[in-house]
């Protein structure tokens, strides 16, 4: 017997009182060997900071989460990951997946954050290849912003919209 | 042969203008498809979310009991193939039985309740079970439209096991009179899908002199389950 799966609803405007947890953001302790932090930003179609969205990153073998401030703010403290082998025995290039949660979002949007330090492995990776324009496949690689620090922001629509996967 | 689920039309549109909030949100190109095998490695963590042993009571969490009708909601989460889904993290939020959500952000004139916050988590049994006690929601008005009132219903946000069974939903009551004029349930293309997020009075788990019960299973994506052999 199949069960058809259970749909989608939007995590709507008033989850911040539910969900945030002390230390949420951070995958490991901010003062940890190797800690990286990435900032973003998550805007709408008018260029407005979205405040009422959660991003998620998820590694191998770690999570972390956090919820955007009134300027549409969120962080992360984590380890860079390394490359990993895909299904069909390709490598591909360290990333993140990135899930987004917001009011008028009905259901998650999903895509990944790729690494500035890691040209060679990018150009070859078998996901960003199926992305086309080089336009489209720099919105999924973060920028340096100092020392151990990345910025990636997301763009729900507009000139700069990230791009997104369907998976 | 094997079974493709078809799950094209199971979740909303992204963009869906009678919800106004997509108008701005809903991204404009078409999404990138990512080989499905990509996304099976099992392992969501959620290891660092905490749970503590009466976090699926929300009427225990402050000194009094909170107004309102308590309730008594189990389910089970199940795989496509209606396996049960164990040890899995279950988080649910919600308005109080006025319809007022404990977020600085809810301007509804609406009474908060001293004894009720409304988030509550669990971790399924290994038979998928989970089980939370709390009172029911109230309806809520919001300005999506002229006269918008929202159906009462908890917010549900499942992991699972894998990064593309992560799930977050909304459940609603049976018989509510509002479920024919909310634009995130009508924003679901399949009827049928619709009604899987209604939930059903469950007069086995009402207790007496306590509390009424309902009963809502969701079903949750995961390829890693066995391929479902029609």
């Amino acid at each position: 017997m199949t069960h058809g799966p259970t749909p989608s609803q939007t995590v709507g405007p008033f989850f911040g009182f539910a969900l945030p947890f002390a230390g949420d953001a951070n995958a490991v302790d901010p003062g940890s060997p190797g800690a990286l932090r990435i900032e973003g930003q998550v805007l709408d179609g008018a260029g407005d900071p979205v405040p009422d969205a959660l991003v998620e990153a998820w590694q191998a073998d770690a999570f972390a989460r956090c919820r955007t401030d009134a300027e549409g703010a969120f962080h992360f403290v984590l380890l860079k990951p390394g490359p990993v082998t895909a299904p069909d025995g390709r490598t591909q290039a360290p990333h993140l997946n990135i899930t987004v949660f917001a009011r008028g979002l009905l259901r998650q949007l999903i895509t990944r954050l790729y690494f500035p330090d890691e040209a060679a492995a990018n150009a070859v990776d078998p996901v960003l290849k199926l992305v086309e324009g080089p336009e489209e496949r720099s919105t999924l690689v973060a920028a340096n912003d100092g020392v151990g620090k990345l910025r990636f922001d997301i763009h729900l629509q507009g000139d700069r919209e990230t791009v997104f996967f369907a998976i | 042969m094997i079974e493709q689920r078809k799950e094209k039309d199971v979740d909303p549109p992204y963009l869906y203008p009678d919800y106004r909030s997509t108008v701005l949100r809903a991204p404009t190109r078409p999404m990138v498809q990512i080989p499905p095998d990509f996304h099976e490695t099992p392992g969501p963590v959620f290891g660092r979310v905490p749970v503590r042993e009466l976090d699926h009571d929300l009427t225990l969490q402050h000194d009094g009991q909170p107004l309102g009708e308590r309730i008594i909601l189990t389910g089970r989460v199940l795989d496509g193939a209606g396996r049960p889904v164990g040890n899995t993290l279950v988080e649910v939020w919600q308005a109080n039985a006025a319809g007022r959500y404990a977020d600085p952000a809810d301007q509804h004139a609406a009474p908060l309740d001293p004894n009720f916050t409304g988030a509550g988590r669990c971790l399924t049994d290994s038979g998928g079970h989970y089980r939370f006690v709390t009172v029911k929601p109230g309806a809520y008005p919001w300005r999506n439209h002229h006269n918008a009132w929202r159906p009462a219903h908890i917010h549900f946000s499942l992991f699972g096991p894998e990064f593309s069974s992560r799930l977050i939903t909304q459940m609603y009551f049976p018989g509510d009179p509002l479920i024919p004029y909310d634009p995130i349930l009508q924003s679901i293309p399949d009827p049928q899908g619709r009604e899987r997020l209604v939930a059903r009075f469950d007069f086995d788990n009402t207790e007496p002199e306590w509390a009424l019960g309902y009963r809502w299973d969701i079903v949750i994506r995961g390829r890693s389950a066995t391929p479902i052999e029609s």
